[in-house]
């Protein structure tokens, strides 16, 4: 485990396979939050928070419950079951603790248990740093760092979207093209240019 | 109430994937061959026919403040009897759907009819409702796919359609293609809205 591995991840989970851009997860919030900018970022920091959460949990379900009981089969029921769990735990948490936090995330928690990302990133971690025989320490910060910086990238997409959106309502868009139709051609141009990214090696 | 205008009305009226915006993930994800996009479509009407007969069935014992945990195990177990037995039979179909197949759990679309139409409907309708929808989701996959394949690869299901000499557009299987295609699909099915709309009222114009 050196640094150069650990950047390796940040870089490959912001920029190179982007979650949203380039893996395809997390369209439904992308799409419906990225109205304006305020709430976009909210809506990033709530998914950043979660999904970091996300990914350690599930290490420790995965590897304390589902390895030793030879169940790994069920991982898809386990990990959504906790997922649910989380969220939900987490918006209490934040309700008692911080109102005013809760106030500016609230809204956004429910929706986050349906975003595929968070789902995604959980699974992404299962095939790439667990089943392949890291040794236990290493595969633990690979996969929090991971969940980390992949809610990192979406929170990218989601404020550079919600930008452009913002400028949008000004432009002569056609009429049929309004609204989620040309939200997709913007992410298409978005995509485009972290294509660019695809070329990067690092590590 | 009539059975047709259910099965029918996830094709094109509500279909899921354009009018409803749901589903977009696989949607855009998988549509990268008309091959995986019959896969994923099948796999999801597999899920969408199971719940909605689960939950459907369950529909008076489930209490409705605990609903969407009971409706995600219900939805979460199917995929996973999709997700073991796709792997055992049609391996390669699996590898390339990856991790798409588990995250048919959280499909909008699936939780969506679970908890809009199978906890208010009898057995027979949510039948009728899930295959509906899954038709819907299947189609507008393939349709995208088939865009997708003919000019970023030059095939339809594994045929050449312009012959040798086509230069194939990578970017349409890249992710930009998949966002740009869905996007003008989106404008030209609201296209054909905005006309249908107006001849309607330019027949009830004449009418009156």
């Amino acid at each position: 485990m050196d640094l150069g591995q650990l950047l390796a991840i940040v870089i490959g989970a912001v920029f190179v396979s982007n979650f949203v851009l380039m893996r395809f997860l997390g369209l439904c919030p992308f799409v419906g939050v990225s109205k304006d900018s305020d709430s976009a970022l909210g809506m990033g920091m709530a998914v950043i928070f979660v999904m970091t959460m996300a990914s350690l949990v599930t290490w420790f379900v995965y590897n304390y419950i589902l390895v030793p009981l030879e169940i790994t089969y069920l991982r898809t029921i386990a990990f959504i079951l906790v997922i649910a769990t989380l969220v939900q735990f987490v918006e209490m948490v934040i309700e008692k603790t911080s109102p005013a936090l809760h106030k500016s995330l609230g809204i956004y928690l429910p929706l986050i248990t349906t975003n595929c990302a968070v789902l995604g990133v959980a699974v992404v971690n299962v095939e790439t740093f667990m089943v392949t025989g890291l040794p236990r320490n290493a595969s633990f910060i690979y996969t929090v760092l991971h969940g980390f910086s992949a809610g990192l990238g979406f929170t990218l997409a989601l404020v550079l979207m919600a930008a452009i959106r913002e400028r949008l309502e000004l432009g002569a868009v056609p009429k049929s093209m309004r609204g989620i139709a040309i939200t997709f051609i913007t992410a298409g141009l978005m995509a485009m240019a972290f294509q660019g990214f695809s070329g990067l090696k690092i590590g | 109430m009539s059975s047709l205008p259910e099965l029918l009305k996830g094709v094109y009226r509500e279909n899921p994937v354009f009018r409803l915006a749901l589903g977009l993930c696989p949607a855009l994800a998988v549509s990268t061959s008309v091959e995986n996009a019959i896969g994923m479509g099948g796999a999801a009407t597999f899920v969408l026919l199971g719940s909605n007969i689960v939950i459907s069935l369950l529909r008076k014992a489930i209490p409705a403040k605990v609903r969407i945990p009971c409706f995600i195990v219900v939805i979460a177990s199917f995929v996973t009897i999709v997700e073991l037995v796709m792997g055992a039979y049609l391996p390669e179909l699996a590898k390339s759907l990856g991790i798409f197949i588990p995250l048919i759990v959280v499909n909008c679309i699936i939780l969506g009819r679970a908890e809009a139409f199978a906890s208010k409907h009898g057995i027979w309708l949510s039948v009728l409702d899930a295959i509906g929808m899954g038709i819907g989701f299947t189609f507008a996959l393939v349709l995208i796919a088939s865009i997708r394949e003919i000019l970023g690869d030059g095939k339809l299901m594994g045929y050449m359609v312009f012959g040798p000499n086509f230069k194939p557009m990578l970017l349409m299987i890249l992710s930009p293609g998949a966002f740009i295609t869905i996007g003008l699909l989106m404008g030209w099915f609201s296209t054909l809205d905005e006309r249908m709309k107006r001849k309607a009222e330019a027949m009830k114009g004449g009418a009156s």
